[in-house]
């Protein structure tokens, strides 16, 4: 396994991981509280870009329900904690298991009824505008007047019960983005990987050869959306409160998505170069612009941001790096959904192949 | 003795128009088959059929003793069948050898495995020197053979080849011929092939099935069926003779 991981990397791609992530271990010691929290923000979408990343650039499915996950997670192990003191190191694992359980009831309606391409992404919002409004009339968990965790001693780290300062937080994203990257790793250099991108580029002929496509697919949401619920674990345990208004908004689904369509669908380091360049300018254009404070800039800015890269560099800007560093390693390419495939997700009619 | 394949009466209707009707035919384990016919006749829905594209509206498909009526296609695939697109569908993200290497997962979960088999396979069809390439980089012959051995990289029993010369040179299509004939006698591979180019059909298949409007016509050996006046009217054309 070992081998597989590090296999195609040459020593300088490893020499550049080295030093990225030494300097992200180093960072907290050099930041100030603002800036802390920018890197929480930043490791937490690369975290979670990494699990949508999964399901579009991998499996080639477009998802943009991805806040129903992550929020599913977040108050499985928050309810678990409110009402019967259940430590978050444990319900997290009620976490994975209900976005899991969503995940495979969202991919079988879908994939049962061969429903895909922006059908799909339509289908996962709607689910997650479902959940909202389930959790909001739900008042065990608060419903719409919010879920709240006892703040006490923030100095301390706790990793049991997640109660500590930002640091801790930073530290355990660190972890988790990091797992996630080596986890995607492996999955893509593996059978189901590969199965993953014969789905992606072409359903049919992925069938032909033996692939069970439904069953796959189901994997790949499942998957994506248990890595999404651990996300939502973290989520609730830093911010304290959940409304279901905010987990579940859209918006958090578009934002989870942004840091990877700017760094790269389907490339491995794309989600963690997009997020850690565009939470950061975000931030900053939302401080440069806060004393003449023109609402709505980030998103603007953001706005502006994906139609350029759309529009220019379909692929992300990972890989125009990644060749201007000469970096070894796997090439990959952006999901037809990203390369002109027609909407519902069919590959671009064979164009010279057609007749003889 | 039961034979290999058996298709049994099959039919299919699209919205009302009839494209395949009643269609019956037998191979033996080891045989090259030709399915030939004007454009419409329903070749490629036939194949379709036994490949579980479609499931036929009437009719029996056996392949040694298995049903497969109606089965999903990734099932048909690991019982056995192996086909090719008559338009070309390969994965395009995908290098040439990983998308052979695709095929041979059917059969293993080990990735170098898979790899070291797509490489042979791609060498039996003169493709390794395009292994590191995507597919929009090769040449629209090479794609097609890149489609055999992404087919025959499942390891079928039997493999349905969808005009896979259309397009080639006629020493191409040489190269082709002796390459299935050769693949045929080392391993026993079962071939059923939709051809145009009369060249490969006359120099490859020992028994030859004419459709037309959907129906069999007629069947026979290659020197038969080129006689047949029926098929001579309705694909063929006097030139032939």
């Amino acid at each position: 396994m070992i081998r597989r991981l590090v296999g195609q990397a040459n020593a300088r791609t490893l020499w550049a991981l080295a030093a990225l992530l030494a300097a992200l271990i180093a960072a907290p010691a050099f930041a100030n509280d603002y800036v802390l929290t920018v890197l929480v923000l930043a490791l937490y979408y690369a975290y979670t870009g990494q699990a949508w990343n999964l399901m579009l650039g991998f499996a080639g499915l477009l998802s943009i329900g991805q806040a129903m996950f992550v929020g599913l997670g977040a108050y499985a192990a928050a309810g678990l904690f409110v009402q019967f003191g259940v430590p978050p190191i444990a319900g997290v694992f009620l976490s994975i298991v209900v976005a899991c359980i969503a995940g495979a009831i969202v991919g079988y309606l879908a994939f049962r009824f061969a429903i895909g391409g922006v059908y799909f992404a339509l289908l996962t919002i709607a689910f997650s505008e479902f959940t909202r409004i389930l959790i909001d009339n739900w008042a065990y968990l608060g419903g719409s007047r919010g879920l709240f965790l006892k703040v006490s001693d923030l100095r301390h780290w706790d990793l049991i019960n997640l109660r500590g300062p930002p640091q801790m937080f930073y530290y355990i994203l660190l972890v988790l983005t990091v797992a996630v990257f080596l986890f995607c790793r492996y999955i893509l250099n593996s059978k189901i990987g590969y199965y993953w991108q014969a789905i992606r580029e072409d359903e049919e002929a992925a069938q032909a050869i033996g692939i069970d496509t439904f069953r796959y697919k189901i994997y790949a949401v499942v998957i994506s959306s248990g890595i999404s619920g651990i996300a939502g674990t973290i989520y609730a345990f830093y911010y304290n409160n959940l409304f279901p208004e905010t987990v579940f908004a859209i918006s958090g689904s578009v934002d989870m998505l942004l840091g990877t369509v700017v760094g790269g669908v389907g490339t491995l380091f794309g989600p963690i170069f997009g997020a850690l360049i565009l939470t950061p300018l975000g931030e900053a254009l939302t401080a440069a612009t806060a004393s003449v404070g023109i609402p709505g800039i980030k998103q603007f800015f953001w706005g502006l941001v994906v139609a350029a890269i759309v529009l220019v560099q379909p692929a992300g800007l990972w890989p125009l790096v990644y060749r201007g560093l000469r970096l070894g390693g796997r090439r990959m390419r952006p999901p037809p959904v990203l390369r002109g495939g027609n909407a519902v997700g069919q590959p671009a009619v064979g164009r010279e192949e057609e007749g003889v | 003795m039961a034979p290999f394949l058996a298709v049994q009466g099959i039919s299919k209707n699209f919205r009302g128009l009839r494209a395949v009707s009643d269609v019956s035919f037998e191979m033996p384990k080891g045989a090259i088959y030709a399915l030939i016919g004007p454009n419409g006749a329903g070749k490629t829905t036939t194949f379709n059929m036994i490949a579980g594209a479609f499931s036929p509206d009437a009719g029996r498909i056996v392949l040694d003793g298995d049903d497969l009526t109606g089965r999903r296609p990734d099932l048909i695939c690991h019982a056995g069948v192996g086909r090719t697109f008559q338009v070309v569908k390969p994965f395009r993200g995908l290098t040439v050898e990983d998308n052979v290497a695709v095929g041979a997962l059917r059969w293993t979960g080990d990735i170098e495995e898979a790899r070291a088999y797509a490489i042979e396979t791609l060498a039996l069809l003169g493709l390794d020197d395009k292994r590191a390439l995507t597919p929009e980089h090769v040449t629209l012959p090479d794609r097609k053979r890149l489609e055999v051995a992404r087919a025959l990289a499942t390891r079928p029993k039997l493999l349905l080849l969808d005009e896979v010369m259309a397009g080639l040179r006629p020493t191409e299509t040489d190269r082709m011929v002796a390459t299935f004939k050769e693949i045929n006698a080392k391993t026993g591979l079962t071939i059923l092939l939709i051809e145009h180019v009369m060249r490969a059909v006359m120099a490859l298949s020992q028994h030859v099935i004419v459709l037309n409007h959907g129906e069999k016509i007629a069947a026979g050996t290659p020197q038969e069926v080129v006689r047949d006046p029926a098929v001579v009217e309705c694909y063929l054309g006097e030139a032939a003779l």
